[in-house]
């Protein structure tokens, strides 16, 4: 059976509405509207408008509003409409979610998610497109969590929802619409993923490939035309940004000796550079290349279609760094 | 005991709403009590200032002295099952919901007996159980916050109230605005306590507000006016607002306060006003020396018994920071400790 993203994120917020009334729905156009990419279709009719509550253009306000609710023993699961907006909101996600439950010695805890679109998506230019995950992941008191396939976004949404702490969940524009294969178990409503394990969506021997969202299936794909060329890539899906899984990477780079990291953030700062820390912290004598950071370039997303896509990594990109890690820039011979 | 009744110092300016009535009715215990928890608050605060000027506290500390009749008038209004948000001067408001000193004094010194087990110092100060929820360093921040909890409450469907507290200088925050129209939306039962001490840090009202006149600044939600110096008036407009927003959603509440310290310790509070000012309010609408005053013409209480409460209070506060010094620090395991709910373990958090 096949099912999209959206119609996983639908069902793992229907699921977690009908499970727990504590738990609610908030944001811009998430109820008449259906949500405006529909992630949140249905729901309003199906639980009335105090639990599919549509708020005004104000994230400073109702993202505060959410945490407040939080505080209260509320679970509010809060939509931006894309996180560049949850920039309105930053003060209210960093300041009163992350830190509460510290700064008052665990009398206040925060049962949040914010979710929404994250990161590039086609052609809506530099305001639009920036990827928050290097942003949020470095914030403690936050988990990050970035599905890519529906079974993730089922999976990760329902541990997001049922997370005692506050939840950061980047989804993807252009994932939404994209079927992926679910088994039964992914489908059963108790179906739930572990925050801070990552997926190995490929085996392989000589390269690892860590990716997360949209870039999982950039490098599943480079991964295929790697094989071609007698590369036989591993391709770890992150899932969680923070809790970062060191010790699947670091388990995957003593294996294949080389890493590949990509993302579509900028990469100064980024995922990319983190993961990077890690593998030269625990297994810097394993590494027998360069580790390669493919990242977004260090620009403001441009508008015309050459442009941003010369600003954002193509499957090519990351095969040349997986090339040039297996010191293959030039084709030979296949050698296992 | 004796109910009586104590007309307010000035009338209540409403704003779209009727105003409440100037006489209140009280009791000799209530005005007694009152009297007590205003004199200890003060107390607190002066031995906060010497502590500070000791070095026994750290960073930021913001002291409530001369804004007591807010935070004492308030919970004599409502109960502990409504709840209470405010901004970082927040020593007050805890005592006020039932805190106790050595938590307030550890907390000061960064001591594991503080309630917030010293993690959260001056600024933040909370108490879950009596739904205080703190004690928050971003200015406005807790508007929206208020709010939410007050969402929470009618979502849950109980018939309580949430407080939201903040000054002059958030006033003017955006955040507000936000808050309150989607709270006007929703009808949620939220009081917005506007504490206008008149100087947002070292700003004059008149020189951040384009309008003063912060109990009118809801413009479809009402608002009274009420002498935040008057412990009575503001029992009297906390228990009518509360009834109110139960009914029919959000109002604010000015109240006309005064903060004789400066914003903050490193603020002696004189470039932007004059001792004059300052004393000139202390002799006049002094709130402990206003309950004084009513015991003393009530005959409730002799002068001397009022100063021998004076002294009790003292002794109160000297020991509870005998104790607090007591008190170690916390463990060298809290760093890592309530980061998240259930902890994730050190190794996911420091290499």
């Amino acid at each position: 059976e096949k099912m999209t993203v959206r119609d996983a994120l639908n069902s793992a917020i229907d699921e977690e509405m009908a499970a727990d009334p504590k738990v609610f729905l908030m944001g811009e156009e998430v109820g008449e509207y259906q949500g405006a990419y529909k992630v949140s279709r249905g729901l309003l009719d199906k639980y009335g408008p105090e639990r599919v509550r549509d708020t005004p253009i104000t994230e400073a306000g109702f993202t505060g509003i959410g945490v407040g609710a939080a505080y209260y023993g509320l679970k509010p699961v809060v939509e931006f409409m894309t996180f560049n907006f949850s920039m309105q909101a930053i003060d209210q996600i960093i300041n009163s979610a992350a830190k509460s439950n510290y700064m008052s010695g665990g009398q206040i805890s925060v049962p949040i998610v914010f979710r929404g679109p994250n990161g590039a998506a086609a052609g809506v230019a530099a305001q639009h497109s920036h990827c928050y995950a290097a942003w949020y992941a470095s914030c403690p008191g936050l988990k990050v969590l970035s599905p890519y396939s529906s079974e993730d976004a089922r999976g990760m949404l329902k541990a997001a929802i049922r997370d005692p702490d506050p939840v950061i969940f980047l989804e993807n524009e252009i994932l939404y619409g994209e079927s992926f294969p679910v088994s039964a178990d992914v489908l059963d409503s108790n179906f739930c993923l572990p925050i801070g394990k990552a997926m190995i969506e490929r085996e392989g021997k000589h390269v690892t490939i860590t990716a997360f969202s949209k870039m999982v299936g950039y490098a599943l794909k480079a991964a295929e035309i790697l094989s071609k060329d007698g590369i036989s890539a591993e391709i770890i899906n992150l899932r969680s940004i923070r809790p970062l899984d060191r010790d699947t990477i670091n388990a995957s780079v003593r294996k294949t000796n080389r890493l590949v990291t990509v993302e579509e953030g900028f990469p100064q700062h980024g995922v990319g550079a983190e993961i990077c820390a890690v593998v030269v912290e625990e297994s810097f004598e394993y590494l027998d290349a360069p580790v390669e950071r493919i990242a977004g370039a260090d620009v403001p997303m441009p508008y015309a279609p050459n442009l941003e896509r010369l600003a954002v990594p193509q499957v090519e990109d990351i095969v040349r760094a997986a090339k040039r890690a297996c010191y293959r820039s030039v084709p030979m011979a296949a050698a296992a | 005991q004796a109910v009586m009744t104590v007309e307010t110092s000035v009338p209540f300016t409403g704003h779209r709403i009727d105003t409440p009535s100037r006489s209140v009715e009280t009791t000799p215990k209530e005005l007694l009590s009152f009297f007590r928890e205003m004199s200890l608050m003060r107390r607190m605060e002066i031995a906060a200032d010497s502590l500070y000027k000791a070095k026994l506290i750290r960073g930021f500390c913001h002291l409530y002295d001369g804004q007591e009749a807010v935070a004492v008038g308030m919970e004599a209004a409502i109960t502990k099952k409504d709840a209470i948000i405010t901004a970082y001067r927040d020593h007050c408001i805890f005592l006020g919901r039932g805190g106790k000193l050595i938590e307030a004094f550890s907390e000061l010194m960064g001591r594991r007996a503080g309630c917030s087990k010293g993690k959260g110092g001056s600024m933040h100060f909370y108490r879950r159980e009596a739904e205080f929820y703190g004690g928050h360093g971003i200015v406005g921040a807790q508007i929206p916050l208020g709010c939410g909890i007050a969402l929470g409450q009618k979502y849950s469907k109980e018939e309580t109230v949430t407080f939201t507290m903040y000054g002059d200088g958030a006033a003017n925050q955006g955040q507000l605005f936000e808050a309150l129209n989607m709270s006007a939306l929703w009808d949620l039962p939220v009081i917005l306590v506007c504490e206008n001490n008149h100087y947002g840090m070292g700003t004059a009202e008149w020189r951040a507000a384009k309008s003063p006149a912060y109990y009118k600044r809801g413009d479809y939600v009402p608002g009274l006016k009420v002498d935040g110096m008057d412990a009575l008036a503001v029992k009297q407009a906390c228990k009518f607002a509360k009834e109110h927003v139960l009914k029919n959603g959000p109002m604010i509440l000015e109240m006309d306060t005064y903060r004789y310290h400066g914003h903050s310790m490193s603020d002696p509070g004189s470039s932007y006003r004059t001792r004059d000012e300052i004393s000139g309010i202390r002799q006049e609408r002094d709130p402990i020396e206003r309950i004084r005053k009513l015991i003393l013409s009530h005959e409730i209480s002799t002068a001397n018994e009022l100063k021998d409460i004076e002294k009790e209070v003292r002794k109160e506060v000297d020991a509870a920071i005998a104790q607090a010094k007591e008190c170690p620090m916390p463990d060298s395991s809290e760093l890592f400790a309530n980061i998240y709910v259930k902890g994730l373990g050190v190794k996911d958090q420091a290499p």
